[in-house]
């Protein structure tokens, strides 16, 4: 089993026809992700990659069965994309451009509260479930089908804790980037509720990073309620205050969100943490022995 | 984004938010002007954007013309050090010249993006002019909060309960109502992602003023905001990190010496972790980006070698989709153009790694390779303290 994606998810691509949007539906594609539609407003009817492109999400739900869009809309019109897939009735969306405005998620969180559907990201490499559905821009061929769930903030550190984890002989159900920014749909707690009713998912490992208490509030859940084992590493730990790290989400400010608060709360709620980003692979072994 | 007090009061005002009468000067002499205009008493406050200014010196009240000139004067050009500063201080270029207004109280109000709650709050304390930290480390009591439903904005009924929350009452609760709404409306309209009044001052005849301002930028939005996107002073920034952000690269100075190159911004953050359990310092944050274009790569290694502090650096890609022979070429090339004569160990991760390897090992370049982020960071250490 697996989280969220599986082989019955249907993609529509959002932003199918652009540079982005074209390079990683191959990709998609070629992993076996069944993307059976994309939208570009005022190309509808045409087809790209062969497949079938909607001017409306509305559209590519009715007419090809699409439950899960892909986001690959520039900055300024993401918000705008994520709500219509949203408003189209989706399950699922996987909002990957980074840049988005912090007001325009706001607002994208306020509406997502009146519809049956999650989000993730923006600003992330997306999600796979390894062998049977991959939305996003991670390498595929890094991963393998197994029972450790893998949820980040972050993109290629994300691929070195799966690399980790596969050398150590386990592969992955699901692998998640919550993304970036300060505002994010999905985070770790949503999804470690979600990996705790997963049978196949044996372990978690969560990878965090400087700024905001989201770390904090998943090590009180893991405490009180999550029962599998979870290895954690933090990014940061050498960063200085008041300094955006390249995330948007990724500052201490105020003097709150260092990653030692974090390893900490971690720590006390039973977390194996990985102090050194090397030693992520190994934890996970030292968990589940 | 940061801007200046100046700024942040201008920006204000025009959303209706009362502010003391003033200007900004970058002479002495202007000064003198600006006191006879407004005057005779004024205050003269250095224009950084660290806080702490009045501590270090930098909020200086004149009775006369003649005197804010001469205050004028000690401030502009001054190395201004406070604890925010650092050690180094920061040169003072410019100064705000306000008329001098009685202080009757002094509160807070601050507008942020509250993350948990994924909603601006407004916060309203009594402890004005002191830092909100200590504040609600020490007695959160005393700062009350309000959360922004974006859909309706921040309601009236919403301010009336912070001023009346802060005990205030006639037409000085008036006021303090409109402050706060054309506050609020100032952040939301801007993108802003701080709003700090500190001190709000409430005058001896009951008026209310925004006696220092501060705001910050949402930097993803800064597009839809071009005026706000002109108000960047670069004379605020680290001249390196100002080269970089010509090269759309994230680049942050540190103290160390072991320069870093990293696609990705948690990758780059866990690579001067590691950098650091080896025994070494990280000289800098960098990340060139997931993609690793050859052009990137180019300005990384420009950026890098300007820092005098680099004595070693490392390169660490995870390439996953990118290949990692094209990384490999784009740094032996890069490399090779820049005349890089500092050691260098590169790790590569992805699809044709071992390509890309023998590419840096066959350069004649001062290439070391190691295969996985651990080997990397004990390579890079002992060479950059030799």
């Amino acid at each position: 089993m697996s989280i969220l994606v599986d082989e019955n998810t249907r993609v529509v691509v959002q932003g199918i026809t652009g540079g982005e949007g074209t390079f990683h539906t191959e990709r998609m594609l070629e992993y076996g992700t069944k993307v059976v539609a994309g939208v570009t407003p005022g190309k509808g009817g045409q087809t790209h990659l062969d497949v079938p492109v909607f001017n409306t999400v509305a559209d590519a739900v009715a007419e090809e069965g699409a439950n899960a869009a892909a986001i690959f809309v520039p900055p300024l019109f993401a918000a705008d994309a994520v709500m219509e897939a949203a408003d189209a009735g989706v399950d699922l969306v996987v909002c990957i451009t980074e840049g988005i405005p912090t007001f325009d998620m706001i607002k994208v969180k306020r509406l997502l509260k009146e519809k049956d559907c999650h989000m993730i990201g923006p600003n992330t490499p997306g999600i796979i479930s390894p062998g049977k559905c991959k939305i996003g821009i991670m390498p595929g061929h890094i991963h393998t089908p197994g029972s450790i769930g893998i949820i980040s903030r972050s993109g290629t550190l994300t691929y070195e804790a799966v690399q980790q984890v596969s050398l150590q002989g386990y592969g992955q159900s699901t692998a998640i980037g919550i993304g970036g920014d300060p505002i994010v749909g999905l985070k770790f707690i949503e999804l470690l509720q979600m990996f705790k009713e997963d049978e196949d998912t044996e372990a978690v490992v969560l990878i965090g990073e400087i700024g905001g208490t989201a770390e904090e509030e998943a090590a009180e859940y893991i405490k009180q309620e999550f029962p599998k084992p979870v290895v954690s590493f933090i990014a940061g730990q050498t960063a200085p205050p008041g300094r955006r790290m390249g995330h948007a989400g990724a500052i201490i400010a105020g003097g709150k969100g260092t990653a030692k608060e974090k390893m900490e709360a971690l720590e006390a709620a039973g977390v194996f943490v990985a102090k050194s980003p090397a030693d992520m692979g190994a934890k996970i072994k030292e968990a589940l022995s | 984004m940061k801007i200046h007090e100046y700024q942040a009061k201008s920006i204000l005002n025009q959303y209706g938010v009362r502010i003391p009468r003033g200007e900004v000067a970058e002479t002495a002499e202007k000064a003198y002007e600006i006191a006879k205009d407004i005057g005779p008493k004024v205050v003269v406050k250095a224009q950084i954007h660290a806080g702490g200014r009045g501590k270090g010196g930098g909020v200086k009240l004149a009775n006369t013309p003649e005197e804010a000139q001469e205050r004028a004067q000690e401030i502009i050009g001054m190395n201004l050090v406070t604890h925010q500063t650092g050690p180094e201080g920061k040169l003072v270029k410019k100064i705000l010249v306000e008329e001098a207004l009685d202080i009757a109280k002094e509160l807070y109000i601050g507008i942020v993006i509250d993350r948990a709650k994924e909603a601006p709050v407004v916060m309203a304390s009594s402890e004005g002019g002191m830092e909100i930290e200590k504040v609600a480390a020490e007695t959160p009591e005393l700062i009350f909060k309000e959360y922004i439903n974006p859909a309706t904005g921040f309601l009236p009924f919403q301010a009336r309960k912070l001023a009346f929350q802060l005990g205030l009452e006639g037409d000085t609760f008036k006021q303090a109502v409109k402050f706060l709404l054309t506050l609020y409306k100032a952040f939301e309209s801007t993108d802003a992602s701080l709003a700090e009044i500190n001190p709000l001052l409430i005058t001896g005849q009951g008026d209310v003023l925004a006696l220092d301002a501060k705001m910050n930028f949402d930097d993803n939005a800064l597009v839809r905001h071009p005026n706000i996107k002109e108000m960047r002073d670069l004379n605020e920034e680290e001249p390196l990190e100002v080269e970089a952000s010509k090269f759309d690269l994230n680049y942050i100075k540190l103290d160390g010496n072991v320069g870093c190159m990293v696609n990705g911004a948690g990758l780059a953050m866990a690579t001067m972790d590691i950098i650091m359990y080896s025994g070494g310092m990280p000289a800098n944050f960098l990340d060139v980006g997931g993609g690793v274009s050859e052009e990137a790569v180019k300005n990384a290694f420009k950026i890098l070698i300007s820092d005098k502090d680099v004595k070693a650096a490392l390169i660490n890609i995870f390439g996953g989709i990118v290949r990692c022979d094209l990384v490999a070429n784009g740094i032996v090339k890069a490399a090779r153009e820049l005349e890089l004569n500092i050691p260098m160990v590169v790790r590569l991760e992805g699809t044709n790694v071992e390509l890309g390897k023998k590419i840096l090992e066959d350069s004649d370049l001062a290439f070391f390779s190691a295969s996985s982020m651990k080997e990397a960071a004990e390579k890079v250490v002992p060479l950059a303290s030799q």
